[in-house]
């Protein structure tokens, strides 16, 4: 029985909500119940950008979030923000190329990943958020690197299939880190 | 093999609009749903249809009186405050017997108030909204595919009983995404037009679309027949989900997004032992009063807990259907706020112990 809920939170054009959306097409490829909630408030405009996005073999309830099993941060006002929500026990991955400060829960497991800097050294900053991904998948059971890897498929034109070998490779590296 | 999807409410509704064959969209931008016009600006040049960004919300609704009285599927879709706009026309379309479909995704009021979700619009969606005695169809999806269907059903239901029929969603709806399983085909009705101002032609006579009657005896007349008319849309188009209601001590009632959260707080009521039903409304308007009735008539209901995102609004169609039988309890998130599941859940608790207000 898999009953799981993520926030992914940054700054807008970083792609946080295509990762969200990414999360919940290869969830909805294994046949879970998926729903995928962005921020469309006035703090869109103001730069930050946020998604929650519950994985479930249940009918899923709210798509909006009180208490999150994993928060994937960005930056460092969303570590700020959403750090209180996640349950005890839960995961944060955060990108540590960016966020400079350390969490302040001690029940939740930290995972911070150089994932801007990994992505910069794959030659696109895009992959900050599969890096990211990557780490989401290999330290959960939300969903399966195949899975994405056919989400990929699904969803990217097929002239951008070429990058998909890429995106893979960013999401192992990420995988590493779980 | 027909596969999901993962779309948002918002492009969802503009799909499934031109699925059910509509060709003319008039709109006006406004949070949150604008991706309905987004989504309908390009795929109507696809089709082949009609889209117009109207100059305001006033416009885009006499433009949907104008198709539909053409014979066209016409949709115009808002959220609350340009829903408070269109009131006239819409007003207009019901006194012509029009059909028409006009969507709001409901953001918390009064006024301007906010862009997060609401629930604040049943009483304008179902008491009338506009000026004069008349009825629109309501109907509340609680999920994106129950939306996709409705959206279908809507322009269906409009024709044939020459009514606008309202789709009342919220911000949480417009704005998530869900897998949502398309049909290959719509089931689409052939309604006969033959009223429609599309020119004399052969025709003897000419159309008349009109909602003035000068005369006393001629409105009241017409009046009369349009009561006629939503008795027999009660009679048949009631729509709802009762889950079980007959082992339940108590019965929630809520509609659209926040009745998710209710079957979630269901499941976690019967760990603790309560046994708890629900009655979802499906069309406001009709409201199924008499399923909630005769859930009040049965012994082992003790209660009724109404959920919604408002003051209280639903509540009270609720409580003329339970008519004093059981007690009726509220509970309701506004602003932008939605209850969290243990926000019922310990209401529920209170209830059954016999300690709720």
């Amino acid at each position: 029985m898999i009953d799981f809920s993520v926030i992914i939170a940054g700054f807008g054009g970083q792609g946080i909500l295509s990762a969200g959306k990414m999360a919940a097409e290869a969830a909805l490829i294994e046949g879970h119940e998926v729903s995928w909630f962005p921020s469309y408030g006035p703090e869109m405009r103001g730069g930050t950008a946020n998604c929650s996005v519950v994985i479930s073999d249940a009918a899923i309830g709210s798509p909006v979030i009180n208490d999150a099993d994993v928060l994937i941060a960005l930056n460092q006002p969303s570590l700020e923000k959403f750090e209180k929500q996640v349950k005890p026990g839960g995961i944060l991955i955060v990108d540590s190329s960016l966020v400079k400060i350390k969490p302040t829960r001690s029940d939740i497991r930290f995972i911070p990943i150089q994932s801007s800097d990994i992505a910069n050294e794959l030659g696109n900053m895009a992959y900050a958020t599969i890096v990211l991904l990557g780490c989401l998948s290999a330290s959960t059971s939300c969903f399966r690197r195949s899975s994405f890897e056919a989400a990929l498929y699904d969803v990217l034109p097929e002239r951008r299939h070429h990058m998909i070998p890429a995106n893979l490779d960013a999401f192992d590296k990420g995988a590493s880190f779980a | 093999m027909a596969k999901k999807v993962l779309m948002k409410g918002n492009e969802v509704i503009a799909e499934a609009a031109i699925r059910a064959g509509c060709r003319h969209y008039f709109g006006y931008p406004i949070t949150p749903q604008t991706e309905i016009m987004h989504y309908m600006a390009k795929r109507m040049v696809e089709v082949g249809g009609a889209f117009v960004q109207a100059e305001s919300e006033v416009s885009a609704i006499n433009m949907v009186y104008g198709a539909a009285s053409a014979g066209a599927r016409a949709l115009t879709s808002s959220s609350s405050p340009g829903i408070s706009l269109k009131q006239e026309g819409i007003s207009y379309i019901a006194g012509a017997e029009l059909p028409a479909v006009v969507v709001n995704i409901v953001r918390a009021g009064p006024g301007l108030g906010g862009i997060q979700t609401s629930q604040g619009d049943y009483f304008q969606a179902t008491k009338g909204g506009g000026h004069g005695d008349y009825k629109n169809i309501v109907v509340a999806p609680a999920s994106i595919q129950e939306l996709y269907e409705l959206t279908v059903e809507a322009f269906n239901l409009a024709d044939r009983y020459r009514m606008l029929v309202m789709i009342l969603g919220d911000g949480t709806l417009g704005q998530m995404m869900e897998p949502v399983l398309f049909r290959e085909s719509e089931p689409t009705e052939d309604t006969d037009k033959s009223w429609a101002l599309t020119g004399r032609g052969d025709r003897t006579e000419h159309n008349t679309v009109t909602s003035i009657y000068i005369e006393p005896d001629d409105l009241e007349r017409k009046n009369n027949d349009l009561q006629i008319k939503y008795a027999r849309v009660a009679e048949a188009e009631t729509r709802y989900e009762s889950t079980d209601v007959e082992d339940a001590e108590i019965v929630i009632t809520s509609f659209g997004t926040c009745s998710r959260i209710c079957k979630n707080v269901i499941r976690q009521a019967a760990e603790l032992g309560i046994k708890v039903g629900m009655v979802r409304p499906i069309t406001l308007w009709p409201f199924p009063s008499s399923e909630i009735a005769r859930a009040a008539s049965l012994p082992s209901v003790k209660a009724f807990l109404d959920v919604e995102l408002n003051a209280g609004q639903m509540v009270e169609d609720v409580r003329l259907a339970v008519n004093g039988q059981k007690p009726v309890y509220f509970l309701g998130r506004m602003g932008g706020n939605m209850p969290t599941q243990k926000e019922i859940l310990d209401r529920i608790v209170a209830i059954h112990d016999g300690e709720a207000k």
